[in-house]
């Protein structure tokens, strides 16, 4: 253990300087240096709800790992299972198959409230007869927690979410990014191992939401504490996490950094789902694949052959003249505008169309005609195959 | 600065508001007021030698809620037998009041949380009882316990007691027909807070370490308060003042103050007492409501 003679003195200096310590590290930083428990853990979890005829799998055998300290997002379409597994993390749920760990611990038998984890409803669920203050400390006073200390703490926690005006309204009297603020400092107060945030920017205006992104990540790097974020915006995931889970009919269908989902999605849902995607055909031949309408580009098909799919962004569509050098030849059938960008549809020789996403000029208008004959090329290494 | 014609408005509109509201005014005044007003008033007269009241000023019926006079030397001495009575009243009222409850609450979320065409029948279900008559209702309950009732004559038959076990006249029987009575009374305030309790609290609760009696207490039970409050003065004011359920079955000597202030005006021919008796009833019942209310919405203030 290299480590070791560190961690003693961190312990001496006491837990919160640990904190800063590890929050002034680079995420991986973290990563590894406390790899070996992983926040949350599942293994093979499987949820099913209702019997016989009508039973529905909202988990199918997931597995996944958490790591300490990062911010971790659950994206997906709407009923995919991202909240019934935060649920089963939760433990408002019981799986039907598997395991959850947290923190190396099995926990898949305990209920809520013996486990180091919160939640941030979508709804708030704010207690009604409770003041601002109140509602912060409810976890602590329920932990036994002495009074004096519930004091520190919830003033502590109404000074990061900037409330400290408020501790003493109700909760009926604030507006909705207030309640918000107050949620997430009640789920927060009593430090949490995991913090479990169930698409909470999803009731409230864009302008509010994008401040409340901001400040969720500001919160999130402040405190270290592990979130757990589920959202169905794919933007909202890619702009705020370490990691992504993107899910899909209750499995999870990737899982990997913001950049590696959108540049190397593994299949059609996720390529779909993340951003814009042209789909194409091919035949898998050897140094690459083979086009419906004839031409051979390059691709790494890992030597597979036959029927293969392969995605291309909008984006990494050229489009040139028909005689440039590796150009496919295709018509323009259509233009629209995006404000800073143009999108064309082109239909190929074969009648396969894609779309080119090209920016905008000074004027708006598009630079190209419709049926106009043009060439497009796709910029190196940009097109990929798809598992299916 | 309201104009002059706005405030003209405003003086028609209150104007119209009273003449509208004339008539139950009227009524209220003639079926609650002015009968009250003469109660108060009989309380200071002298009693009738066959009942009724003579013209005469008197506080004889105040002084005999808590005194009776000696028959031989005409001294007052304090009247057991009626502190007595107003002790098993204000006692089998608080137990019913809370046995309602300890039975109600259960009731009440059972309901509440039904899906809705379910809620609706079991609500209905609960309402039955009032389409009876009371009086039927609690000879009922007595048919039930007595001595030769239902339940003995089933014990009794099933070999498990050989003696029927005596609850008639008694004030457990007092107490198990008011506790069938005031019921529905406790269940329907209850149901239509626990109504509106948002479901999604418990799991906020559990979330946030509460165990499920915490939760009951932390979370459920403050919110629910005014349904509890409204169903406690339901149940509490006419149990204090019941007349046919004690009379039914706890017979003539458990009596309850509703039974004693009836007496007065019956066999006792004591007027002015069974006057001083309602008005000192309705203004114990004033005071204690006043003081329970508060008591009970106080925690509920910001800072309490
Ligand atoms: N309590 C439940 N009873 C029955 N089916 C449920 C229950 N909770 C969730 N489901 C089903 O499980 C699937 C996943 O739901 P959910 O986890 O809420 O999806 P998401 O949060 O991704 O929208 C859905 O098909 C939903 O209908
Ligand atoms: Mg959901």
């Amino acid at each position: 253990m290299r480590e070791g003679p560190r961690f003693l003195l961190l312990n001496r200096i006491g837990c919160t300087q640990y904190d800063q310590n590890i929050r002034k590290m680079k995420t991986h930083d973290r990563g590894d240096l406390l790899a070996e428990t992983a926040a949350i853990m599942a293994k093979g979890v499987t949820k099913a709800f209702g019997q016989g005829e009508t039973v529905v799998r909202a988990l199918d055998n997931v597995s996944c790992e958490i790591r300490t300290g990062e911010f971790f997002t659950l994206l997906g379409p709407s009923g995919c299972g991202k909240t019934t597994l935060l649920r089963l993390i939760a433990g408002f749920e019981m799986p039907t198959d598997g395991q959850i760990l947290i923190d190396g611990q099995d926990v898949t038998g305990q209920p809520p409230n013996k486990r180091a984890v919160n939640t941030v409803f979508q709804s708030y669920a704010l207690f009604p007869h409770l003041s601002v203050a109140e509602n912060i400390g409810f976890g602590l006073r329920m932990k036994g927690i002495a009074r004096a200390e519930i004091d520190r703490t919830v003033k502590e926690m109404l000074a990061l979410v900037k409330l400290e005006a408020m501790a003493g309204r109700r909760t009926s009297q604030l507006s909705g990014g207030q309640q918000q603020r107050v949620a997430l400092a009640r789920a927060l107060a009593p430090r949490p191992k995991v913090l479990l945030l169930d698409e909470p920017l999803s009731a409230l205006d864009l302008k509010l939401r994008k401040e409340m992104q901001v400040e969720l990540k500001r919160l999130q790097t402040e405190t270290g504490i592990t979130f757990v974020f589920v959202t169905h915006d794919q933007e909202e995931a890619l702009t705020m996490s370490d990691r992504i889970a993107v899910m899909s009919a209750g499995r999870i269908q990737q899982l990997g950094a913001p950049r590696e989902i959108y540049t190397r999605p593994r299949n059609r849902f996720v390529a779909s789902f993340i951003g814009d995607t042209n789909f194409l055909g091919a035949t898998g031949v050897p140094g690459g694949a083979k086009l419906g309408s004839g031409q051979v580009i390059a691709v790494d098909t890992g030597g597979k052959g036959g029927q293969i799919t392969l995605a291309v962004r909008p984006e990494h569509v050229e489009i040139t003249t028909p005689d440039a050098e590796g150009a496919i030849p295709a018509e323009v059938h259509g233009s629209v505008y995006f404000g800073t960008d143009m999108n064309y549809q082109i239909a190929l020789a074969d009648g396969s169309e894609i779309e080119a996403c090209v920016q905008s000029g000074v004027t708006g208008e598009a630079q190209i005609d419709r049926g106009a004959k043009v060439g497009i090329r796709f910029a190196p290494g940009s097109v990929l195959m798809l598992e299916d | 600065m309201a104009s002059e014609a706005e405030r003209a408005q405003a003086a028609a509109s209150t104007r119209n508001a009273w003449l509208l509201s004339t008539p139950a005014l009227v009524l209220l005044f003639c079926a609650a007021a002015g009968p009250l007003l003469i109660v108060l008033v009989y309380s200071f007269l002298a009693k009738g030698d066959y009942g009724g009241v003579a013209w005469n000023f008197s506080t004889d019926g105040w002084v005999g809620i808590l005194f009776s006079r000696d028959i031989f030397d005409d001294t007052l001495q304090l009247a057991d037998a009626h502190l007595t009575i107003f002790w098993r009243s204000v006692k089998i009222s608080l137990l019913t009041t809370l046995i309602t409850f300890a039975l109600g609450f259960p009731t009440a979320w059972f309901i509440a949380t039904r899906p809705p065409k379910a809620r609706a029948m079991w609500l209905f279900l609960i309402t039955i009882p009032f389409w009876t008559n009371l009086l039927i209702r609690t000879f009922a309950i007595n048919e039930m316990i007595r001595n030769e009732g239902v339940v003995n004559s089933f014990l009794q038959g099933i070999g498990l007691i050989s003696e029927p076990i005596r609850m008639i006249n008694t004030d457990l029987a007092v107490l198990i027909g008011m506790t069938y009575v005031y019921l529905p009374l406790m269940v329907l305030p209850l149901f239509a807070a626990i109504d509106r309790f948002d479901m999604r609290l418990l799991e906020a609760g559990y979330d946030l370490y509460a165990s499920r009696l915490q939760v009951l207490r932390h979370v459920i039970l403050p919110i629910v308060k005014p349904g509890i409050v409204a169903g406690s003065i339901l149940v509490f004011v006419p149990s204090l003042g019941a007349y046919v359920t004690p009379r039914v079955l706890g017979g003539g000597k458990n009596m309850m103050i509703g039974n004693f202030i009836e007496l007065q005006f019956g066999q006792g021919r004591n007027w002015p007492l069974g006057a001083a008796l309602s008005i000192a009833l309705l203004l114990i019942v004033m005071i204690a409501l006043i003081f329970y209310v508060r008591a009970a919405t106080k925690g509920s203030n910001p800072h309490g």
